[in-house]
């Protein structure tokens, strides 16, 4: 069936993306300096990579749709595959966030390029 | 504004509230038989009766308008799908290019936003956004760490116009 193979194409390509962008992440996770930019690499690394691979799951659902009669717990499952992204795309650059704060708050050092580089220690000299 | 009227808007507002809780009782339940969407009735009523203030903060402003700040916060979450799809590419550049490629910083930003929500908004915006990420926000400054230098030029204002624009009074 040509409907069916287009469609697992364009979900593994998907899928495939999502996984280019995880592999980014666990990368920047090993090679950046310190706490602060690997939380970089985690933070927006793994928003990108699962909403892609959600979605990727959620166009794999088309693959054998034939009529809306007969299939349409499909779309379900779709409208709840994309209830999963909104929460992904609120909650981790949340966590992100208060994984930064709770960083700083606990005297871990960033390391910038020059000490005029931090307005942070600039307004909060005594930590 | 006389009596009737306020009294139209919450009305309003729990039909709001119940038809939306009741959308997400027929997604994620997927049932649709006699039985199963009674019981959604009888439990998204109870929700709206005892709860239905916790979802909109400001609840005198008209329904139209709200509903035309939803649309405008649609396109805003598009645009800013776009922006993570850039800061993603941003950052696998980063990952895999050569050390002297980052220069990580903090600086303070300023904004004009008043809201808890709008807040919000923007400081997650600036997560997903390339290279920079929201440290701390104290009042109405917000201290953003930057993992380049293209990362830090690229906070101009243009963001939190964007939301204030959705949410212009």
């Amino acid at each position: 069936m040509i409907q069916e193979t287009i469609i697992t194409i364009i979900s593994a390509l998907f899928i495939l993306a999502g996984l280019i962008f995880f592999l980014g992440a666990a990368m920047g996770l090993l090679r950046f300096p310190d706490f602060y930019t690997r939380m970089h690499a985690a933070g927006k690394g793994d928003t990108l990579s699962s909403l892609l691979v959600v979605l990727g799951f959620a166009i794999y659902q088309l693959h054998d749709f034939t009529s809306i009669q007969s299939d349409w717990p499909v779309i379900l499952v779709i409208f709840k595959l994309l209830a999963i992204c909104t929460f992904i795309m609120i909650t981790s650059p949340t966590s992100t966030h208060a994984l930064m704060n709770a960083g700083w708050e606990d005297d871990i050092e960033p390391e910038v390029k020059g000490k005029e580089a931090n307005d942070l220690a600039k307004d909060f000299p005594e930590k | 504004m006389d009596d009737s009227m306020t009294k139209n808007g919450r009305n309003g507002y729990r039909v709001l509230v119940f038809s939306l809780l009741m959308i997400a009782w027929v997604i994620f339940s997927g049932l649709i038989d006699g039985f199963h969407l009674s019981l959604g009735l009888i439990s998204c009523g109870i929700v709206t009766w005892m709860s239905s203030d916790l979802l909109f903060e400001n609840r005198w402003m008209p329904l139209r308008k709200r509903i035309r700040q939803g649309f405008l916060l649609g396109f805003y979450f598009l645009w800013l799908i776009w922006q993570v799809i850039l800061s993603n590419i941003h950052l696998l550049k980063l990952a895999f290019g050569p050390r002297s490629a980052l220069s990580p910083q903090i600086i303070k930003f300023e904004s004009n936003l008043e809201s808890d929500f709008e807040k919000f908004l923007l400081a997650n915006s600036i997560t997903l956004t390339p290279g920079t990420v929201t440290m701390k926000i104290i009042g109405q400054t917000f201290y953003i760490h930057a993992i380049s230098d293209i990362a830090a030029d690229g906070l101009d204002g243009e963001m939190e116009r964007r939301i204030a624009k959705i949410f212009a009074r």
